[in-house]
């Protein structure tokens, strides 16, 4: 792939503005930027939008608009602007999650450290400070990839899944991390665990964190954890609004 | 009272469906809804009123007793249905009596049976929609001893049919290229859409697999392709080369390549192919695409024209032998559309 965006049709419903063949930070804050520009545009025919890790999806129904129309004013927005120098968008938020790092609820702490090569206290150090930003929201609903941790982060997938991680399981690989919305399999380590349900049905806001938003851990002990579990979906979150 | 739906037994993967959520894909949650649209739409013809949710029933259906007279049809794939023991047809809508039992058995053909009732399901709808996504935790399945409040119904015909499409057997696929299509190069396309693929038992709501009657599929570079978004139809090729159509539960963003993507009017097709059933995949160009999904779209939007009233089954006309039942005669055993030349 060149440098330049691509434009592409997406079957017959939709059309996919893509900044880069492999995830870079830049690539990824050009999707969220364009996305919100594409909102901001309001063109009637588009029935909605989503940004992945490194595009920018619009759903647009082929059958009844013309793919050339829409190309040719995505191609004059994408023109209008360098986005891959674009600042994120206004209203993001700064969330404190509360993470139980005890073994017992991360049961590949150990190992991801040993992979990374540092020892679990410096792991922990790591992990604390450091401040992720929502990638984007996908796979399941409302679950969160948060990025880009420092290269040494960069831990493979595993061959083996783990059959089943609970709802709130925080996993890392390929320099990020990923806070599961459902309980699924996955082949991603298990390092932490939170009482943050990030998809809630019932919640008034059923998916809280939006792409674009910050997210830093802080350690909670075991018994804090049951005490958040108890009490609602949040899990303890708290957020303040980003300058 | 509210009038109620109370199911007696139920099948192991009987939902609630609508046509989804739209609009929540930026959270990551995909439409959903039922997995052959077109049979809301016919139940809706059916039924004169607007699309509303049915309960969806995969291979088995279940037995129903209604607390007041109450409209139903039944649409998609035809299943063994009964009221009190008389059978009663399918692709037709009839009237429940109070009180009476409505069994739905298996499956005769295709996969998947709705039931729907004039004036709809009235269970609390969640994010704007009363479809289960059960991937996504929303709803579940029902079971035994449930009760479904019925909406109010605004009246309307019963012992009306609509002879559906046949989509119960599988066969051919219309298909059309995607974002990841040019991964797999011209030659692999190709034998992809000369291959006959039979329906896996692998199948529920995230999508359905398809056996080639040869070698996988492959894309160059597969294990470093970006997780992208999906759309339903897509067609997407895992380890072992064998592809999975992704259906409307699909998770919305997905890492392994998908080769091409089924025309969204096929869909119904792929949802009700029967296990073991063959099909095959016909390459459209874009163009192609966009004008055969026009002309499905306006045979949807005619299909009230097409509803007529059932002719009335012999067994119930009290002065049958008054009617002149047999003018000319047909051999029961010679093959009617056997050429004789």
């Amino acid at each position: 792939m060149t440098d330049a965006p691509q434009i592409a049709r997406v079957g017959v419903s939709g059309v996919l503005v893509t900044f880069g063949d492999t995830l870079t930070e830049q690539a990824n804050l050009a999707a969220v930027a364009f996305r919100a520009e594409v909102d901001a545009q309001g063109w009637p025919e588009v029935q909605e939008t989503a940004s992945t890790l490194v595009s920018t999806f619009l759903v647009v129904d082929l059958i009844v608009v013309e793919y050339q129309d829409i190309f040719a004013r995505l191609s004059a927005l994408l023109d209008s602007y360098d986005w891959r120098t674009a600042a994120l968008p206004a209203g993001r938020k700064l969330w404190t999650l509360p993470v139980c790092f005890d073994p017992d609820v991360a049961p590949q702490l150990e190992d991801a450290a040993r992979v990374a090569g540092v020892t679990v206290k410096e792991a922990l150090a790591h992990f604390e400070a450091a401040r992720t930003r929502v990638i984007t929201l996908g796979f399941a609903p409302g679950q969160p990839y948060l990025g880009m941790l420092p290269d040494q982060w960069d831990l493979p997938r595993q061959a083996n899944l783990i059959p089943r991680v609970p709802i709130g399981a925080l996993v890392i690989a390929v320099r990020q991390f990923v806070l599961f919305a459902t309980s699924a399999p996955t082949g991603w380590r298990h390092v932490g665990q939170t009482a943050f349900r990030p998809f809630d049905p019932a919640r008034d806001v059923p998916v809280v964190l939006s792409p674009g938003d910050e997210v830093r851990f802080a350690r909670i002990t075991a018994s804090e954890l049951a005490e958040l579990e108890a009490k609602d979906s949040l899990g303890g979150a708290e957020w303040s609004l980003l300058p | 009272m509210t009038p109620a739906l109370e199911i007696l037994d139920a099948g192991p993967a009987m939902t609630l469906q609508d046509l989804g959520r739209a609009g929540q894909l930026a959270s990551g949650l995909t439409r959903g809804g039922a997995m052959d649209r077109l049979a809301l739409h016919e139940a809706a013809a059916l039924l004169s009123q607007p699309i509303k949710a049915a309960l969806e029933m995969v291979g088995l259906g279940g037995t129903f007793k209604a607390s007041a007279d109450t409209r139903i049809a039944l649409t998609g794939a035809p299943m063994a249905a009964t009221i009190d023991k008389e059978p009663v047809s399918w692709h037709g809508s009839h009237l429940l009596p109070a009180g009476s039992v409505l069994m739905i058995g298996g499956v005769k053909s295709g996969a998947i049976g709705y039931l729907s009732v004039g004036g709809g399901f009235a269970s609390p709808e969640t994010m704007g929609a009363r479809s289960a996504h059960l991937v996504a935790g929303i709803g579940s399945t029902c079971v035994a001893g449930q009760t479904l409040l019925l909406g109010r119904d605004m009246g309307g015909n019963t012992d009306m049919v609509l002879h559906p499409d046949n989509r119960f057997t599988g066969g051919e696929i219309g298909i059309t290229t995607s974002i990841q299509t040019h991964l797999f190069g011209e030659p692999e396309l190709e034998r992809f859409v000369k291959t006959t693929f039979v329906r896996d038992a692998r199948a529920n709501r995230q999508g359905i697999r398809m056996n080639p009657d040869c070698t996988g599929f492959s894309a160059a570079g597969a294990l470093k392709v970006v997780s992208e978004i999906i759309v339903p139809g897509d067609i997407q090729i895992t380890g072992d080369g064998a592809p999975y159509v992704l259906m409307c539960e699909s998770q919305s963003t997905g890492g392994y390549p998908r080769i091409a993507t089924v025309l969204p009017s096929d869909i119904p097709r792929v949802a009700q192919t029967p296990l073991g059933a063959g099909l095959r995949f016909r390459l459209y160009s874009f163009q192609e695409a966009v004008a055969r999904e026009a002309k499905a779209r306006a045979e949807v939007a005619r299909l009230r024209t097409r509803v007529v009233s059932r002719v009335r089954e012999p067994h119930t006309i009290a002065d049958l032998l008054a009617y002149t039942l047999v003018s000319g005669v047909v051999s029961a055993t010679d093959d009617p559309f056997e050429g004789k030349a």
